[in-house]
Formats: C-alpha cells, structure tokens, sequence
C-alpha cells in the first residue's frame, strides 16, 4: 500500500485504528520524494529531520491511547510565502533567498496545533506574481500530467505536489487564482476562501484587499477540514472577519435536490477551449441530473475584471514590496557606497522580471496624475463587479464556470507576452475582486490534461461549495485519476 | 506610448535601477498593459462609490497594552548588515 497516495481522512482512520503509524505516513511521502521529485521540482525546502520528528511524537500520542485530531500525524507542504518559524521562507526570490522567520504565520501555527507534519516548502511564482510558477527564481515546477507543461501558478508547487503524491495536501495562496488556476491544471482539489475567513498573518503580501490562503487536497472531504482547521478570526490580522466557524464535514451529504445553480453566460465566450467547454457542459448536465436547477444567469462587467485586477494587485503589491530596503532582512547590494543607490541596485538584482514590471505598473497607477484615470477607476469598476455577484446570489445558491480556459499549457508559450499570461487568470480573479469563495475540482480531460470546474459561492458560503462539490465527486470518478510518473 | 523618461521617472519612484534593454522592454509592455485599460473608459462610473476593500470593517482597534514582540537579537538576526544593536546601513547624508 502506498500510503503517501491515500488522502488525509483515509490516513486519519488508519491512524486512529493504529493500523499505521504517522513515521511510515512521512516515510512514504519522502521515498516518493526522492523518487520523482527530479521530474517535479515542486519543492524548494524539505524538513525531514523535523517531520520524522514530530511524526514520531504523534505516535507517542497514539501509542498512549489519546485521541488524535483530523490532520494529526499528516504530512503537510506548505506554499513558500507563508512565515514558518526557523525554516526558510524565500517566496522564490533572491530578495528573500537566505529569509528565516522569527514567527509563524497563523495558518502555520494552526496546523501545528492541529499535530500537522510540516514535510517543507513549496516552490512558486516569484512573490506569487505569476500564472505559471515559471517565475520563481530558483527553477521551475513540471505539470505532473506532462513534464512539458506548467503546473500553473502561482502556487504550482503547492498544486504538483499533491497531484505527484509528494505530500497529502497543501496549503497555497490565491491573489487572482494562483490556488484554482494550478488545481484545475493538475487534477486536485482547490479552494479559495472568502476574504477574511482565514488569516494573513504572516503570508507575505502581494495584494492585500485580494490574497487569501487556501488548501489543496486529494478530494473534497480533505479540502473542508484543512478549511475546519485553518479558518477563523485572528486578532493578528485587522482584515480577518468575525464569524462562526462550523462543521463544514456537514455539507457532505450528497445530496444537491433543489440546489439553484447559476450558469454566467459570459464565463462561455470566445476563446475557451473547445474541450474545456464541451466538459463544463457535462458537469451541468451531471448536476441536473442530480436534481439541481441549472439556470443560465449574467455577471455583465466580467471582461472588465481583468483590467480591474491588472490595476489594483500591481497598485497595492508597489506599496507592499517597498519593504525590501536591503535593511532589515534578505539581499542586499554591497557594492553602493550612499542608501538610495543601495536600495535601487538591491531592488534591482533580488527582484525578477515580472515583480519588477508589477511595480512599475503599480507605481504608475499610483503616481502624482493618473491616481483618479487608473487606480480609482479600478476601485469603482471593482464594486460593479461585486455588485453583479450580489444580484446573482439573489436568485442562485452556487454560481459555475471552467476555472481556466484552457488546460496546462507548454513552458515557454506565455512567458514573454505578460497580456497572454495574464489572461490564463480571466476566470478567476473576479472571485478576489469580489471577496466570494471559490472552490475547483476535477471535471474530467482534455488530451490527458485535467481539466477543473470551478463553483464561485456567496461570502461565507464555502459549506454551500462543498455540498455541491461532494454531490459531483461521489458520481464522478475524476479526481481518482493520479498521474504516471 | 510611454516615453524613456516616464520609464526612468517611474522606476526612480519605485527605487528600481533599470538597464536601457529593461527601460525598452517595460516602455513598450506597458504602454500595451494601459492601453488594455482604456477598456474601463467605457463605463461610466460617476457615481459609482469605490471598493477598497470587500469586508464592512472599519478602525479594528485593539487595547493599547504590552505583548509579546521581539527581543533585539531577534529581530537583527536576518539583517544583511549590523553593528551592536542596530541594522548597519551606507552613508545616508
């Protein structure tokens, strides 16, 4: 049995049945590590030595008869622009390359409350600037489906080792679809949470009003207790949002009876791949089938999304990453002799070609004389297009939509025309400017590339994402498919 | 099209030091990214109130009352540069 292949809830009832034990849980995932972590390159720190650790110390548990947690004895990898105390933390970027937390983020602290087994960090587009992973600057992720394509990204990383078996699930981030973009690309299950439902704190920003942590899991069950567990108000991030946390396992009932599901025409225009298409059409059929009400419905400022996003995530990320000074921490030129050229030179050689370009836009929109034509602008767009949401929900439970347009795509095919990069993230990144949750799963394959549909909820709403993803993964066998590696 | 001295302009605002190849590159990419935005121009959004921010949060206070924090060693411990109990930087004036 290849126990690194299981999910956490099969592992989870093994464990507790004391038919395995957390340590041959860790083991399993590092022998599949070294076996085919040359072809995937998904992660950029391992931490064997303190997994096998803490795995030992959650069998020590078990061993004594305690009751152990959903995720206790798990191994876990988590996306490398969350703090993690004494372990690196570079967001894939020589500006960061040699960063070593004094802190936890929340998120972290969380699953270590919850006994999680941190295995390392997830490579990524640098700073979470990417739809790729092709940016990060160490190397780039492989899409486990065909090593000649993306994972996607942001978070490919986070997303290729799930679908490798590196790991039992993950946690990424999602600023514009950097979690659901890379799900879709490689066949798991991603969720991005309403904003404010999990902490900040700790997840070294790119857009502030936009970024929201996330998981990556095998299967639905998986993904609503990684969200059980990391979700909730944090004093630590004046941004988190008060409400009640429930049983999200609860919503797994299968049953969608009645459930009015919204179908946005605008979501199905041209230059949607026709494969990707003709799936989306039988994930609707499959839902009428199970009772629900599948009606076509309108967000109409959708194609101003994108412009929308292309303004705000760079206004806020120039502001954001006007940290890294040389000053405090991470590279610094050492050749300067005054401050101002030290921070230009700094800035100059730790920053990549993408960051770099997000900050010129960012400054731009932002600067003296064009503040009120592009960033105010944007911000005005931007309530139209939750508005548009608003009314949707009025009438629809769960709104659906492919979550990219096309497959993964091929190294090389979008990196130097940043316009056809950014327009891999057109179906995700009005579920940020919105706030909503958005959750993907596998809905089948084109060419043997998997293919994700994506459910877009009310704010809070992620229990009603769930019920409808679990009704569709118990009649389907997609997110069975694993990848031959 | 963004002329060679908004790009130098831009890139001194956001302290980035550009080669002439980069200050090319980013002229024409992102006088294509503005132009793409022009798009917005065509709604009218006059009365339209701006969104920020999508949470109905306002002034998150919290009591003003010691907690933990980092101690000096800590927080100089990834500084590229120190000297005693300070981050060592160039000549300023």
């Amino acid at each position: 049995m290849q126990f690194n292949a299981l999910t956490a809830h099969e592992l989870h009832d093994r464990l507790a049945k004391k038919e395995i034990s957390s340590v041959e849980i860790t083991e399993a995932v590092f022998k599949r590590i070294d076996e085919v972590e040359e072809k995937v390159r998904s992660l950029v720190t391992q931490t064997r030595d303190k997994a096998l650790q803490k795995a030992a110390e959650v069998d020590m548990k078990i061993a004594r008869g305690e009751k152990i947690g959903p995720l206790e004895g798990i191994p876990v990898l988590i996306k490398d622009n969350m703090c993690t105390e004494g372990i690196l933390t570079t967001c894939s970027s020589k500006m960061l390359h040699n960063f070593v937390p004094p802190y936890n983020a929340t998120v972290v602290e969380k699953l270590k409350q919850a006994g999680a087994v941190i295995i390392g960090k997830a490579n990524m587009d640098e700073f979470a600037m990417g739809s790729s992973t092709e940016n990060s600057r160490f190397f780039a992720t492989r899409n486990p489906w065909d090593k000649e394509r993306v994972p996607g990204g942001s978070s490919g990383g986070s997303a290729a080792a799930v679908a490798a078996d590196e790991t039992i699930y993950s946690l990424g981030s999602d600023t514009g679809g950097s979690i659901r973009q890379p799900a879709s690309f490689c066949g798991v299950v991603g969720l991005k949470p309403t904003y404010g439902a999990v902490s900040r704190y700790g997840l070294i920003a790119y857009a502030s009003s936009l970024d929201q942590i996330g998981p990556f899991a095998k299967d639905v069950r998986d993904c609503t207790r990684v969200f059980g567990t990391i979700a909730g108000h944090d004093p630590k991030d004046s941004t988190s949002a008060e409400f009640a946390v429930p049983d999200y396992t609860s919503f797994l009932t299968g049953d969608v009876k009645g459930l009015r599901v919204g179908i946005p025409r605008e979501y199905f225009v041209e230059g949607t791949d026709s494969g990707v298409k003709e799936l989306i059409n039988n994930a609707i059929k499959k839902f009428e089938e199970l009772g629900a009400i599948c009606e076509e419905t309108s967000l109409p400022h959708t194609e101003y999304a994108l412009p929308v996003y292309y303004i705000i995530a760079p206004a806020e990320a120039s502001s954001n990453l006007a940290r890294y000074d040389g000053v405090k921490y991470g590279y610094r030129d050492e050749s300067a002799e005054d401050m101002v050229t030290m921070y230009m030179r700094t800035r100059s050689e730790g920053f990549g070609t993408e960051v770099k370009r997000r900050i010129m836009l960012g400054t731009y929109a932002l600067s003296s004389g064009y503040y009120d034509a592009y960033y105010l602008k944007a911000l005005k767009v931007r309530t139209l297009i939750k508005q548009d949401f608003d009314r949707a929900f009025e009438n629809f439970d769960i709104l659906i939509s492919p979550t990219a347009p096309t497959p993964a795509f091929k190294f090389g095919e979008k990196s130097d025309d940043p316009m056809q990069m950014y327009l891999s993230d057109v179906f995700t990144i009005s579920v940020n400017l919105a706030g909503i949750p958005g959750l993907t799963i596998p809905c089948g394959f084109v060419d043997g590339l998997p293919v994700g549909l994506q459910l877009m909820g009310r704010p809070f709403g992620e229990g009603t994402l769930f019920r409808a993803a679990y009704a569709f993964e118990q009649n389907t066998e997609f997110h069975l498919s694993r990848p031959k590696l | 099209m963004l002329t060679k001295e908004q790009v130098e302009h831009v890139a001194l605002l956001g302290r980035l030091e550009l080669s002439d190849a980069e200050k090319e590159t980013y002229a024409t990419q992102l006088s294509d990214i503005l132009e793409y935005f022009e798009a917005l121009n065509k709604i009218d959004t006059e009365n339209i109130p701006p969104t920020a921010h999508v949470l109905p949060i306002k002034n998150v206070f919290r009591e003003d009352k010691v907690s933990e924090h980092l101690d000096n060693e800590m927080a100089l411990a990834n500084a590229p540069a120190k000297e005693g109990n300070s981050f060592k930087v160039p000549r300023i004036i």
